[in-house]
């Protein structure tokens, strides 16, 4: 790891005025991508922005939406009974990713503003067409992904709470990549007032997508045979050691199956 | 330089740090507590595990200067004053949960953490589950969950009422 | 009195576990000596290159660097290259292709990860800021990926000079037999099958740390090593040419090994030799991503099996051909490994009488590839175990039936095969007897039925297998190519006050020698275990050894005890009889006391040795003070430790996930010492069998970058991916060594692998497959699924 300046500020405009004011200052949530990365050396920021003294934790609950503090992290989503209640499936998808120990550290505003193809929450957010709100503004979930590694974050721009509308059903389903154990296909699907919209994260090159063909099948109806004449393609999907585009495109199928099953 | 104070095993240190330096290496590096391992370096393999506040946390994946006024809990720490193990050390060794050693400390950290996190019980899934942090090459898991499962009634008290 | 049981057979907790459970082990990287500097080892990102150039001149004026050194350097001071401990002759009789494998990278890179340079500095952060300021120019050269690649005509040359990449060619068993047996078969049942590539992944990543005292100039090496004296040998004598009283080698507690801490590195060569140049220690240990690259690599072997059988099934031949991987470099026993620990047991546990066995090894651009826990017996036993299922595949035969057919008998034992082993005792039919019955392998229908409700494809798999080990007689190896001895030594120390240290040449890093081997001389000597301590891993402490791999260290280094209390014993005798006026024939010694025959004289042997260090009452004319003996034992023969493994899984239609439902293993590893530890031995072994049969992997892309370099791409076993494993154990004695032990330590990495493969196939028996090649990782399993749906449509 590079060697950097580290700031730990206590308000929100302190932290963005440090990230505004150096193109190479980094914001340090959770850690839990970013320490890997710098021990990689794969990032040299001079200036590290702790985020955990912003006061930016917390999980509201309405009954038409959680809003969640962009610090909170994995384990407390898991764990709250008042996310457990209003969406399961959020809580179920927290619960899923990395380990104990991860779960402790990672926040969800780590999670979205990186942006990783295989990570779990872009799904929920795109599915349920959530709102990130930032220190300036708030954008839909999706105006946010921009493709993998890539959203609409402005230069030091930081994401303060993340909001998700409560759906009449949603449901996660994941198949992990056998090794990191990231998602190698995940799939959130949810019903909402709308109609029902379907989110694959772990697939695709883009990183996070809407599976149209899936939604409209299933805003018909809403069972688990109603995508199974829908084939896949596995253009632009990813293609590695442990999957290929077409394996992948065949789990996106059945993982959005368990998923509305599960609903 | 930048300085970190903080508590490890009940001992207060004020110790000046380059930016930097992980968790693990300051507990390793400054106060020689080399009882917390490094496995790898993607934070996969779960050998850094400590409780910070509380809870397990990896070491390699945290700033040691993210740790400033927080109470850090190592594998050094867990014993009582006069020696007595914790129930989960002395498990590990009644169930011949660990070969090398070299997993040992993060996975009875891990352990304690989903112990005391569980006080509804837990199935042998869960507690396989719940290692998924965890990587040893040593043992095949088996009598790292057989110690676990041992370890829960005596850490609450009261018998473990587990699906087997 | 000794209340509790602490001998042979007792589960006695381990003595060694307080330091690990409190956090107070020992490892290297634990190690910090006075003065301490830190090496970061500059690796090659390229395949295969020509170093052009290397400037270092940035790197040596970065913050805290003390020194930066290349292959240039090393040349001046005339070291020598890392050597290899086994020499193979080709089948004309000449000697294998052995190119120079130098310490760092000479004129040419070889593979991803070959050392070019060393950084030594302050700290390691320094040493790793300055290392990404060499400037280093390469030019490629096209890369040699896979053994396939390696063979192709104009297939570029790893080594220049080295004809077709090929190390060596050879063979073994009577082929004119072999073929005739072919000619009168009335079927032949052929298979090609690969055996993957692992990355033994041992927890703690190697380190090393050299020392000089320029006031006496003796050197210390700290390594992460199986086997201290080894290193000691092949470093001092062949690498650094600094005698054996100069070198000291210290392998403190080692977390794991696996094989992959066997053999001599580069990096202790470096550390040492900069340690003597800079005049201060000089430390390194090696990042995850860096083992993937550098730790020797196992098994790779692509092969074709035959069998030749008569019309009722007897097989009457096997004819194998295997193609394998020794990477860039020869590793230490790496030319050993997929000759004689691997086509010497293609008899297997069957009375074929004729086999003929050719291993074509090659060299690619990849990291060394050398022993891995099994170690050659795992390839044969996939190859044999797998090929049993294919023949009852293709001949109607039923799988358990056609092993039972062809075994050797119990009662045909000492056993010769017809490749070299003879096999001293086994008995084949009890421990698969024994293991379909803990398997419940009759009701396996009602399970099957039962998953196939829910919607799951249930298959079981047995393997039955045998495995060479205890290694080894050191004439009969000598004769084999080995360039050293494989003896081993014990020195046991009676305590004036009766207490015993034993020094032994083996290295225990997990495998519990600190409590086995002190209920062996708990055993012997009659004392208790508290009184016994263990000592290991330091040159300066044990007079030699060999170490720890190949199940060695009970049947070799506790045969060497057994050997160095028997002369305690005959000494004590003596002066018991001294002591108490009688004959040296009427002492006798039992439960830790020399007496009298038929009288109740005795002497404790805490009184015989304080005679023997307080010789005032003694027969000084005779007999030297002192209780302390030294023995050296050379095995008579290999062991050989056999059984039957029973795998079921489940697969999941949909997704092509397979999960381990059960497992058993039934093992005869001769007498068993600690069953405890006996469990845990077999258990870690089948999850790393179960590993290499499901999840590992350590791909190359066609460039030769391996593209599993981390645990991110590399998929290790997780406490959620193993089953509980069922251990039991059957015995026949070792005929061969005092103990009548075998070894346990591979046994679980040997039998597993087969019988999961073979549980996948039988999942899968509708769908028209008759082999799956390792890993059966999901997405192979989905598309054998998706290829084998039409046709049962069809059906
Ligand atoms: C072993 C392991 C397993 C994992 N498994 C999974 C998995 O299965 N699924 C999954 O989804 N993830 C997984 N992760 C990743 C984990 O979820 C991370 O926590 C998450 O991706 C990043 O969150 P963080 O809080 O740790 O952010 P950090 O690592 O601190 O930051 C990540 C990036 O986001 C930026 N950033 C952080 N917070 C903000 C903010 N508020 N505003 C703007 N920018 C910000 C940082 O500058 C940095 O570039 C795993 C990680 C590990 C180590
Ligand atoms: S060292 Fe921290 S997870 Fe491996
Ligand atoms: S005991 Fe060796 S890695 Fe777990």
């Amino acid at each position: 790891m590079y060697d950097f300046k580290y700031e730990k500020p206590t308000d929100v405009a302190a932290a963005v005025a440090s990230l505004g004011a150096d193109m190479e200052a980094k914001a340090l949530a959770g850690g839990q991508t970013f320490i890997p990365v710098l021990k990689q050396r794969l990032n040299k920021p001079t200036v590290v922005v702790d985020l955990s003294k912003l006061g930016l934790t917390g999980i509201t609950v309405t009954p038409t939406s959680v809003t969640i503090g962009a610090m909170t992290t994995h384990g407390t989503v898991a764990e709250s009974e008042e996310v457990k209640k209003a969406i399961p499936a959020l809580a179920h998808l927290a619960g899923l990713i990395g380990d104990n120990a991860v779960r402790h550290r990672g926040t969800i505003g780590g999670s979205l503003a990186n942006n990783d193809p295989s990570a779990c929450y872009p799904a929920a957010l795109l599915a349920l067409g959530g709102t990130v709100t930032t220190d300036r503004r708030t954008i839909t979930a999706g105006d946010f992904f921009q493709g993998m590694f890539t959203t609409a974050l402005e230069q030091g721009e930081l994401i303060t709470s993340v909001s998700f509308p409560v759906p009449e059903k949603a449901a996660y389903a994941k198949f992990r990549n056998p090794a990191s154990r990231y998602a190698m296909v995940g799939v959130f699907v949810a019903k909402l007032a709308g109609g029902v919209r379907v989110a694959i994260t772990g697939a695709s090159q883009g990183g996070v997508y809407r599976h149209t063909q899936f939604e409209q099948a299933l805003s018909k109806n809403f069972a688990p045979d109603a995508i199974k004449d829908i084939t896949t393609p596995s253009d632009g999907l990813n293609s590695d050691i442990h999957a290929s585009a077409e394996y992948r495109a065949h789990l996106i199928g059945v993982m959005t199956k368990r998923a509305v099953l599960a609903c | 330089m930048p300085s970190v104070t903080l508590t490890v095993n009940g001992k207060s240190h004020t110790v000046d740090i380059e930016a930097r330096t992980l968790l693990v290496e300051l507990l390793r590096e400054k106060l020689s507590l080399t009882g917390t391992h490094v496995g790898c370096d993607t934070s996969q393999c779960g050998a850094c595990v400590v409780h910070v506040d509380g809870v397990s946390v990896k070491s390699c994946a945290m700033l040691a200067l993210q740790a400033e006024g927080t109470d850090v809990l190592t594998i050094e720490g867990l014993a009582a004053a006069d020696g007595t193990l914790h129930p989960m050390q002395e498990a590990f060794r009644e169930h011949h949960a660990l070969q090398c050693g070299f997993c040992t400390p993060g996975m009875v950290m891990s352990a304690i953490d989903m112990v005391m996190a569980h006080p509804e019980g837990m199935t042998e899934e869960d507690i396989r589950h719940n290692l998924e942090g965890n990587l040893c090459r040593c043992t095949g898991y088996h009598n790292i969950v057989k110690a676990i499962a041992a370890a829960w009634p005596v850490m609450h008290g009261k018998e473990l009422v587990a699906a087997e | 009195m000794n209340a509790i049981f602490e001998g042979i057979g007792a589960s006695v907790r381990r003595k060694e576990d307080l330091r690990f459970i409190s956090g107070r082990g020992n490892f290297v990287d634990d190690i910090n000596r006075p003065g301490q500097t830190h090496a970061i080892i500059k690796r090659s990102d390229r395949p295969h290159a020509k170093l052009i150039s290397i400037d270092t001149a940035v790197a040596k004026a970065a913050p805290g660097v003390i020194a930066v050194f290349i292959a240039a350097d090393m040349e001046k001071d005339a070291l020598g290259g890392i050597p290899c401990g086994w020499q193979i002759h080709n089948k004309d009789g000449s000697p294998m292709a052995e190119p120079p494998h130098p310490i760092l990278a000479s004129g040419k890179v070889r593979h991803v990860g070959d050392p070019i340079a060393v950084v030594i500095a302050e700290t390691r952060q320094q040493a790793k800021d300055a290392a990404e300021l060499l400037d280093i120019v390469f030019e490629d050269l096209p890369p040699v990926a896979t053994v396939r690649d390696a063979v192709r005509p104009g297939a570029a040359l790893v080594h220049d000079g080295v004809t077709g990449n090929t190390c060596f060619d050879w063979h073994i068993g009577d082929k004119d037999l072999v073929d005739a047996a072919f000619a009168r078969a009335t079927k032949v049942v052929k298979l090609d099958l690969t055996n993957n590539r692992l990355v033994p992944n041992a927890m703690e990543p190697r380190a090393a740390i050299g020392e000089f005292d320029p006031m006496s100039d003796d050197y210390t090496l700290y390594t992460t090593s199986q086997n201290p004296h080894v290193i000691r040998l092949l470093m001092g004598a062949f690498v650094l040419h600094l005698p054996e009283h100069k070198l000291r080698v210290v392998a403190p507690d080692v977390g794991g090994g696996f094989g992959s801490k066997i053999y001599h590195y580069a990096e202790e060569a470096i550390v040492t030799w900069s340690a003597g140049k800079l005049k201060r220690p000089v430390k390194w240990t090696c990042d995850r991503t860096e083992a993937f690259m550098s730790d020797a690599h196992g098994r790779d072997h692509d092969s074709t099996a035959e069998m030749a059988l008569d019309a009722a099934g007897n097989f009457l031949a096997l004819r194998v051909r295997t193609l394998c991987n020794m990477g860039a470099y020869l590793s230490t026993f790496a030319p050993a490994v997929p000759t004689y620990l691997y086509a010497t047991l293609l008899a297997g546990v069957y009375k074929t009488p004729a086999v003929y066995a050719e291993v074509h090894a090659v060299f690619t651009n990849t990291v060394p590839v050398d022993a891995y826990r099994g170690a050659g017996r795992p390839e044969a036993t996939f190859l044999l175990e797998r090929l049993m299922d294919v023949i009852a595949h293709d001949t109607g035969h039923d799988r358990v039936a056609l092993r039972r057919q062809n075994f050797i008998p119990a009662d045909a034992f000492p056993y010769q095969t017809p490749v070299a082993l003879n096999y001293d005792s086994g008995d084949y039919q009890t421990t698969l007897t024994k293991a379909l019955e803990y398997a419940k392998w009759d009701e396996f229908p009602a399970r099957r039925a039962a998953a196939a409700a829910k919607g799951k494809l249930r298959g079981i798999g047995i393997s039955t297998y045998v495995e060479a080990c205890g290694i080894a007689p050191s004439k009969l190896v000598g004769q084999l190519g080995a360039r050293a001895g494989l003896y081993e030594v014990a020195n046991v120390r009676v305590h004036p006050t009766g207490s015993v240290t034993v020094f032994t040449g083996t290295h225990s890093h997990g495998q519990g020698h600190e409590t086995t081997f002190a209920q062996l001389v708990s055993d012997q000597l009659g004392i208790p275990i508290s009184q016994i301590d263990i000592v290991h891993g330091d040159t300066n402490k044990i007079p030699f050894g060999m170490g720890t791999y190949g199940s060695r260290s009970l049947a070799v280094g506790g045969s060497a005890m057994v050997k160095a209390m028997d002369k305690i014993i005959t000494k004590g005798k003596k002066i018991a009889a001294h002591l108490m006026e009688a004959s040296v024939e009427d002492i006798e010694f039992k439960d830790g006391k020399f007496s009298v025959a038929g009288t109740d004289k005795a002497k404790t042997l805490a009184e015989i040795a304080l005679t023997a260090y307080v010789p005032h009452n003694y027969p000084i004319e005779e007999l030297e003070p002192g209780l302390d003996e030294t023995a050296f034992y050379d095995p008579k023969n290999f062991t050989y430790p056999g059984g039957c493994h029973v795998c079921e899984v489940e697969i999941d239609a949909d997704t092509g996930v397979t999960t381990v439902v059960g497992f058993t293993a039934v093992d005869d590893v001769g007498r068993v010492i600690n069953p405890m530890i006996v469990e845990g031995q077999v258990q870690g072994g089948v999850a790393q069998g179960i590993g290499q049969a499901l999840f590992e992997n350590a791909v190359y892309d066609d460039q030769a970058q391996l593209v599993s370099a981390s645990f991110m791409d590399y998929t290790m076993p997780r406490a959620d991916s193993i089953p509980n494993i069922l251990v039991g154990t059957e015995t026949t004695l070792c005929t061969h060594n005092p103990l009548g032990v075998k070894g346990c330590g591979e046994v679980g990495a040997i039998g597993s692998p087969p019988a999961v493969i073979n549980a996948v196939v039988d999942a899968l028996r509708d769908f028209g497959v008759r082999h799956i090649d390792m890993p059966a990782s999901p997405q192979k399993i989905w598309s054998i699924i998706q290829a084998g749906r039409p046709q049962m449509a069809a059906e």
